[in-house]
C-alpha cells in the first residue's frame, strides 16, 4: 500500500485528464462525427465479446432445432413446400410485370434499374443503448456492408446499417427519432418524409398539407429520392391524419409495417446506382415525382 | 498471489460485466438487468483503490460505449466520476453496513441512470418510459449477495 497522502492530487489530475478526454470524445462523436471511419477498428475490437455474449442463445436455437421430432420436421417441410409453390406461382407474374413495366419505361424514356444483390443476415439479440433504436447484425465490412446501407425484412423496410464492424455492424431503425427516410404514398404519389418518433410503433410525418390527399391505412413506400433507399419498399401505414382549420401542415403518424422488435433475420441490400450528390437533381427529374 | 494473478482476476470479472449487460434477455426482463459495470466498479475500486481507479473506469465505460452503440464517452465519464467518487471517499464507504452500501449503490445508479438520460437527450429526443429506473431495485437487491461472491473471490485467489 502506498501511503494515502500521496495519493490525493494525482487522483484529481487523472480525474480531469480523463474528463476532459471524455468530453473530447463525446463531441468529437456526436457534433462532428469524428469516428465514422475509425468505428470500424472500435467495433472490431469489442465484437468478441458480443459473439460470447450472443453464443449461449444461439447453442440453445441450434440445440432446439436439432431436438426437433421427425413429425414436426415433416410438417414443417410441407408448410414450406406449399409456401414455396405460392411464391413461385408469383414470380410467374411478376416476371411478366416487369417485362410490361420495362418496356412501358422504354416508351417513357425513363428507365429503372432494380438491384437484385442481397445478403441474409442475422439480428444478434444483444442489449443496445436504451435511448436509441438499433440492433446489432452478425455481417460487416468483411461481407460488404457499408454505412447507409438499406436493410429490409419480408414485411418492409427495418432501417439503415449505422455502423460498420469488420464482422458485426448496426442498424438504425427507422423508428429512431434521428432517422428519417424519404417515401410515397403508394395509392397518389404523393411524396413525403418518415421521421422515427423514438417509440417503438409509432412514425411521423412532418410537412405534410393539410390539404393533402392521405387517408388512414394509406401505405407508404420508400420513393427511391436521396438515393439511399431503392425504391418500392413498404416502410409504413398511416395510422392518424389529423389538421386543424387553418392550419399549414396536418398532423400525421404512421405505424412501421415491419415487426421491428421480433425479426430474427434480415436482408441487406445493395442499392447500385446509389446518386452521387450532383446528380440528385437528375434524379428528381426522371423518378418517381414526374411518373405520376 | 502474484501482481499478475491479482489482474487476471479482476479483468476476468470485467469481461464476465461486460457480457452481462449485453446479454441478450427476454424483452420484459430487459427493464431489470441490474447494472453490472456500476456493481463491479463500485466493488473493486472500493476493495482495492490504488489498483482499480479512475482510468479504469474510464477504459471500461468506453468498451461498454462501444459494446452498447452509444455515443461515445457517455458510460467513460459516467464511469470515470463514479470511480472518483468512490476511491476518495472508500475508507468512510467501508465502514459503512450493508444497509448503507446497498442504498448507496442505489443512489449511486441512479445518479448515473439520471446523468445517462441527459446526455442522451441533449442529443435528441427521448421518450422516458418509466422502466428505464427498475434496474436500480434489480441492482440493489442483488447488491448484497454479489458483495458476498466477490469478497470470497477476492479472498479464495488472494486478489490485492
Amino acid at each position: 500500500m502506498k501511503p494515502i497522502f500521496l495519493r490525493g492530487p494525482s487522483f484529481l489530475l487523472r480525474l480531469s485528464i480523463v474528463i476532459a478526454f471524455s468530453v473530447l470524445l463525446f463531441l468529437a462523436d456526436s457534433q462532428f462525427n469524428l469516428f465514422a471511419s475509425s468505428r470500424l477498428y472500435l467495433n472490431s475490437l469489442v465484437s468478441p465479446i458480443q459473439y460470447v455474449a450472443d453464443a449461449p442463445q444461439k447453442l440453445s436455437i441450434a440445440i432446439s432445432e436439432n431436438l426437433l421430432t421427425r413429425q414436426a420436421l415433416k410438417e414443417r417441410n410441407q408448410q414450406l413446400e406449399k409456401d414455396n409453390l405460392f411464391l413461385k406461382a408469383d414470380r410467374l407474374l411478376l416476371t411478366q410485370l416487369q417485362n410490361e413495366n420495362k418496356q412501358l419505361r422504354e416508351l417513357l424514356n425513363s428507365q429503372r434499374n432494380f438491384s437484385y444483390k442481397r445478403m441474409i443476415t442475422e439480428v444478434m439479440s444483444l442489449r443496445s443503448d436504451p435511448f436509441t433504436h438499433q440492433l446489432l447484425i452478425d455481417k460487416g465490412a468483411s461481407d460488404g456492408v457499408y454505412l447507409g446501407q438499406p436493410v429490409i425484412n419480408e414485411q418492409g423496410v427495418v432501417g439503415q446499417v449505422s455502423q460498420v464492424g469488420s464482422t458485426t455492424s448496426r442498424v438504425l431503425l427507422i423508428v429512431d427519432a434521428s432517422h428519417g427516410i424519404p417515401v410515397r404514398v403508394q395509392r397518389n404519389d404523393i411524396v413525403a418524409i418518415v421521421h422515427g418518433s423514438g417509440a417503438w410503433n409509432k412514425l411521423n410525418l412532418p410537412f405534410v398539407q393539410s390539404n393533402a390527399d392521405l387517408k388512414e391505412g394509406d401505405l407508404l413506400v420508400t420513393s427511391g429520392l436521396g438515393g439511399r433507399f431503392p425504391a418500392g419498399y413498404p416502410v409504413a401505414k398511416i395510422s392518424r391524419f389529423n389538421y386543424q382549420k387553418g392550419a399549414l401542415y396536418a398532423d400525421v403518424t404512421a405505424t412501421p409495417v415491419a415487426l421491428l422488435d421480433r425479426s430474427r433475420y434480415l436482408l441487406l441490400l445493395w442499392n447500385d446506382h446509389q446518386f452521387t450528390e450532383s446528380e440528385l437533381s437528375l434524379d428528381l427529374e426522371s423518378e418517381d415525382v414526374i411518373a405520376k | 498471489m502474484s501482481l499478475l494473478n491479482s489482474y487476471r482476476v479482476i479483468y476476468c470479472t470485467f469481461l464476465l460485466g461486460l457480457t452481462g449487460a449485453i446479454y441478450p434477455l427476454p424483452i420484459f426482463l430487459n427493464a431489470f438487468r441490474p447494472d453490472w459495470m456500476v456493481l463491479i466498479i463500485f466493488y473493486w475500486v472500493l476493495a482495492l483503490p490504488h489498483r482499480i481507479s479512475v482510468m479504469h473506469g474510464f477504459v471500461l465505460g468506453l468498451l461498454l460505449d462501444l459494446l452498447l452503440g452509444s455515443t461515445l464517452g457517455m458510460h467513460a465519464l459516467l464511469f470515470s466520476l463514479l470511480a472518483y467518487f468512490v476511491s476518495i471517499g472508500y475508507q468512510r464507504i467501508r465502514y459503512f453496513t450493508l444497509v448503507q452500501t446497498t442504498l448507496l449503490v442505489g443512489f449511486l445508479i441512479l445518479i448515473t441512470k439520471l446523468s445517462l438520460y441527459w446526455l442522451a437527450s441533449s442529443l435528441q429526443e427521448i421518450v422516458l418510459h418509466k422502466h428505464y429506473f427498475w434496474s436500480i431495485f434489480t441492482s440493489m437487491l442483488i447488491w448484497p449477495w454479489f458483495f458476498f461472491f466477490m469478497r470470497y473471490l477476492r479472498q479464495r485467489f488472494k486478489v490485492s
